[in-house]
């Protein structure tokens, strides 16, 4: 996915459930529909908040991944 | 946006630290789910919406037997050990991040929770209106139960 555009980075690593959500939340707000924000996290818990929240809420996680212990995610806002 | 929204009502009636966060936690993350969220606050919960409160609410180490560190309970009665308590407790969630639950009420109240302060734990304690926050509703029972009663989950703590 090194194609996809990034419209955001969020840094949400050493912060524990549920900031790495809400920031998420808020930050996606700023960017417009369609834009892909990425999102680095250290919560082991985020890999299954992640694909719960963008279920919830209809936005599309492109992308996850995890290196060295810290998570990737892009997720295209579609709500 | 024609799809109805979810809902979630809670009733917080605690107000230690360990009481304290479920309700919050829960709260903040459902309104980024972009759920409606209502939390009745009542009894000892009430002291949440007491301005300037939540930073300093504490946790009592009697009945605590889980504490990461165990207190033995008889030792738990001893002055001073409710705030040694809440120390350790404090920069254990400070050591992972956790965010302040003043952090998460600032959340609630941006993202448009309703807090309800339940009327008659008000009159019961003697606390005036002007000493919870104003962001606050206040109301009872049958304020809760309206609410509640559209509710796709419903939660007590």
């Amino acid at each position: 996915m090194s194609d996809t555009k990034i419209a955001k980075t969020l840094n949400a690593k050493g912060l524990s459930c549920p900031l790495p959500i809400l920031k998420t939340k808020k930050a996606i707000m700023e960017i417009s529909l369609g834009e892909h924000i990425e999102v680095f996290s250290t919560d082991p818990g985020s890999v299954a908040d992640f694909q719960a929240w963008t279920r919830s809420t209809g936005n599309e996680l492109i992308a996850n991944s995890e290196e060295g212990g810290v998570y990737r995610y892009i997720i295209k806002r579609i709500k | 946006m024609s799809e109805k929204k979810k809902r979630i009502a809670m009733i917080a009636s605690k107000a230690d630290i360990a009481g304290a966060y479920p309700p919050l936690i829960l709260a903040t993350t459902a309104a980024a789910m972009d759920y409606e969220v209502g939390i009745f606050f009542t009894f000892f919960g009430l002291n949440m919406l007491k301005k300037k409160k939540l930073n300093k609410l504490k946790v009592t180490p009697v009945g605590q037997t889980a504490m990461p560190m165990p207190i033995p309970q008889i030792v738990g009665m001893i002055p001073g050990m409710t705030d040694m308590a809440t120390a350790m407790m404090k920069s254990w969630m400070k050591g992972a991040n956790v965010a302040k639950l003043q952090e998460l009420m600032d959340i609630s109240i941006e993202s448009g929770v309703k807090l309800i302060a339940c009327q008659m734990t008000m009159d019961v304690m003697k606390i005036k209106r002007k000493q919870l926050i104003d962001e606050c509703e206040v109301g009872g029972a049958a304020t809760f139960l309206e609410f509640a009663s559209e509710a796709d989950i419903t939660l007590y703590f």
